[in-house]
């Protein structure tokens, strides 16, 4: 049996201004660990919101979200920075490094802000995370002497720092060429490869066809669900080999 | 969360934008330092000017009066007594028995005191003036006040050696161009003329007693005041000038006379000082948390810049107050490097105004000013303006770090 790594149950959003509005109306969704789950739609249509309901950035009006079987909907302000911390990791079109710290400094700030590991242990995670991504030389560089690739992919790094359960990617190559962009959707598709569940929104169809599932909302509905090319029974035999952790 | 994560982020902040810092420290360095100046200045000011109050006047003076008429002997037998025709004695009662007196307050005064006669004399010289007359004993006398290092002409022991000797203050002897060793009158109350010799003249830097005071020798004080023998003053000086009026409460159970300290005689001056030394603290007060606006102005602008940065750090699960205290450390590093630069502009403020000299309109003489140095001063600016810092830090601190990542993040894309 398939372990569930995150599950959402009748999600909603509002937000109340001059004009209430709804983003996410009535959400289901259940992703299984390893997964690479796409979401897609048009501007305005919510999947930005479900995404950061489901990275504990924003908090549901209803609903429930389940992360690792751990229920999320009552937890405080404190609690959700601590699951983000440890659970989640995030990828954002812009790459919102830190401009006056290096990239091994950057991908070093949330094992520093969980504080489990010695310096050693972090600076040897962070130096192969970053070389196993092809940024072994461009660790002691600040974000401004990188390209637009290097710097997601620092970005990339610092997301599986903490060694997350869900990398959350939000329009993760929207600012890159075809070939940065190929690099990071292959670097995400290795993630999931091995084991840690990716959820990502994107405009990119054919990227988004390239994952295990596909979800195109519309209205903060899902109106369709699709399966990748590359298939549910490839992704089962990945995931029966793939462990836990990267 | 980690503190040294927070510190060294604090530290990469401030160390990336030199001038804004370096503004922020010369903000609180100028409050800290302009404020230890003031301090240095107003105090050092007053410590010099009680300095001269208490080196001119006794600490503790017992006259041969009391506080209250003493209970009459008819009062203490019968409930109501009218005393009719109560005679009027000019005569001034004295202190009795002064030497046995001068002898039982020897036996613990952690000081010297010296007895004198206090009268009140009409000085002749041409021109008339009143002035009070001080009989003394110029070898107690050095022990109990500084008139000796007072002297501009003549010696103090000069007065046992010639006849009726008189020292008089500079400024009486100006204006009635009375010159060192002229004769002058003395006219006493009880009608009796004596001629004098002026054997000195002295300066004490206090205008009221060079133009009104006049010494001599006991006996020639007792033959103005026509009561040979009497001793009405005793006039004590302390080791320690600032336990006078603790002292001067004891003396006056022990002896029932009245003893008056030297700060119960200035009670108004103290009091002008306490008014003083609270406008003082206010402009002090002032200046610190004027400084503590260009703290409070950079933290804002850092924080509006690093609006992205506190957007990262909180989605990728550093919690909000952790956010927060890395600008606190900022604002605490810069207030920190601020008071240090601060206390040394401050230290050579003080040592700027140490340089220059003033005349003393009083005295006419050139004086340095002078100004107090005191740890203290150093300590507390610097603790008051670190909580300004801090303080001034945490509402923009918390402003910034209040708002949600998500709307940062949909912002920038």
């Amino acid at each position: 049996m398939t372990e569930i790594a995150l599950q959402v149950v009748g999600l909603v959003r509002r937000v109340q201004g001059v004009i209430s509005h709804t983003l996410v109306d009535g959400i289901d969704l259940s992703v299984e660990k390893g997964e690479f789950l796409a979401i897609t739609g048009p501007s305005g249509s919510g999947k930005s919101s479900l995404l950061y309901l489901i990275g504990l950035l924003d908090a549901p009006t209803e609903g429930e979200i389940i992360i690792c079987g751990q229920a999320t909907s009552k937890l405080s302000e404190i609690e959700r920075a601590d699951v983000r911390l440890t659970k989640c990791g995030f990828v954002f079109q812009f790459h919102f490094l830190l401009p006056e710290f290096t990239a091994l400094e950057n991908v070093l700030l949330p094992m520093r802000a969980y504080g489990q590991m010695s310096t050693k242990q972090m600076n040897e995670r962070a130096m192969n995370l970053l070389a196993s991504l092809g940024l072994g030389e461009q660790a002691v560089k600040r974000p401004n002497q990188l390209s637009g690739g290097q710097r997601q992919r620092v970005a990339l790094a610092r997301a599986l720092a903490n060694r997350p359960e869900i990398i959350v990617a939000d329009e993760p190559t929207g600012n890159l060429d075809t070939a940065s962009t190929e690099q990071v959707f292959g670097i995400l598709r290795d993630i999931a490869n091995n084991g840690q569940t990716v959820v990502v929104v994107t405009h990119d169809a054919a990227l988004a066809a390239r994952a295990d599932r596909r979800i195109h909302i519309v209205d903060g509905k899902i109106q369709e669900t699709t399966f990748g090319s590359e298939g549910r029974s490839e992704f089962a035999t990945l995931n029966e080999t793939a462990k836990c952790h990267l | 969360m980690a503190t040294n994560l927070l510190i060294s982020i604090a530290w990469t902040h401030v160390s990336t934008r030199v001038r804004q810092t370096l503004i922020g420290m010369f903000g609180v360095a100028m409050g800290v330092g302009f404020t230890i100046m003031m301090a240095g200045l107003m105090q050092g000011s007053q410590i010099d000017f009680l300095q001269q109050l208490v080196d001119t006047m006794p600490h503790i003076t017992v006259d041969d009066e009391r506080r209250s008429v003493p209970s009459q002997p008819a009062d203490q037998e019968y409930a109501a007594v009218g005393i009719s025709n109560v005679a009027n004695i000019n005569r001034r009662p004295g202190i009795k028995y002064p030497d046995a007196v001068i002898e039982s307050l020897k036996s613990w005064l952690p000081g010297d005191v010296a007895p004198s006669v206090n009268t009140t004399t009409i000085l002749d010289h041409g021109g008339r003036v009143g002035v009070t007359l001080t009989g003394i004993d110029p070898r107690l006398e050095i022990h109990v006040s500084k008139l000796s290092s007072q002297m501009r002409q003549g010696q103090l022991a000069d007065l046992s050696k010639a006849a009726n000797g008189i020292i008089i203050g500079q400024a009486l002897a100006e204006k009635l161009a009375v010159k060192y060793g002229n004769t002058v009158l003395l006219g006493g109350s009880e009608g009796t003329q004596v001629s004098a010799t002026v054997i000195g003249i002295f300066r004490s830097g206090l205008k009221s007693v060079d133009e009104g005071q006049v010494y001599s020798l006991v006996g020639l004080a007792q033959t103005l005041m026509g009561q040979t023998g009497i001793i009405n003053q005793l006039r004590l000086r302390l080791n320690d000038p600032l336990i006078a009026q603790k002292v001067a409460t004891r003396v006056e159970a022990q002896i029932g006379y009245r003893s008056v300290s030297w700060q119960e005689a200035n009670s108004d001056l103290l009091s002008n000082f306490a008014t003083r030394d609270l406008i003082v603290l206010t402009v002090m007060g002032a200046m610190l948390l004027t400084s503590s606006f260009a703290t409070y102005n950079i933290i804002s602008t850092i924080t509006h810049e690093k609006r992205h940065d506190i957007a990262i750090m909180k989605s990728l699960g550093m919690r909000e107050y952790s956010v927060r205290r890395i600008f606190i450390i900022e604002a605490a590093i810069m207030g920190f490097v601020g008071i240090l630069l601060g206390w040394v502009l401050g230290y050579l403020l003080c040592y700027g105004w140490s340089l220059i000299t003033i005349v003393n309109p009083l005295t006419g003489a050139t004086v340095p000013l002078q100004i107090y140095y005191s740890p203290l001063h150093y300590i507390a600016t610097g603790a008051i303006a670190i909580l300004c810092c801090a303080v001034s830090a945490f509402f923009p601190a918390r402003k910034a770090t209040r708002v949600h990542p998500v709307e940062i993040i949909r912002g920038a894309s």
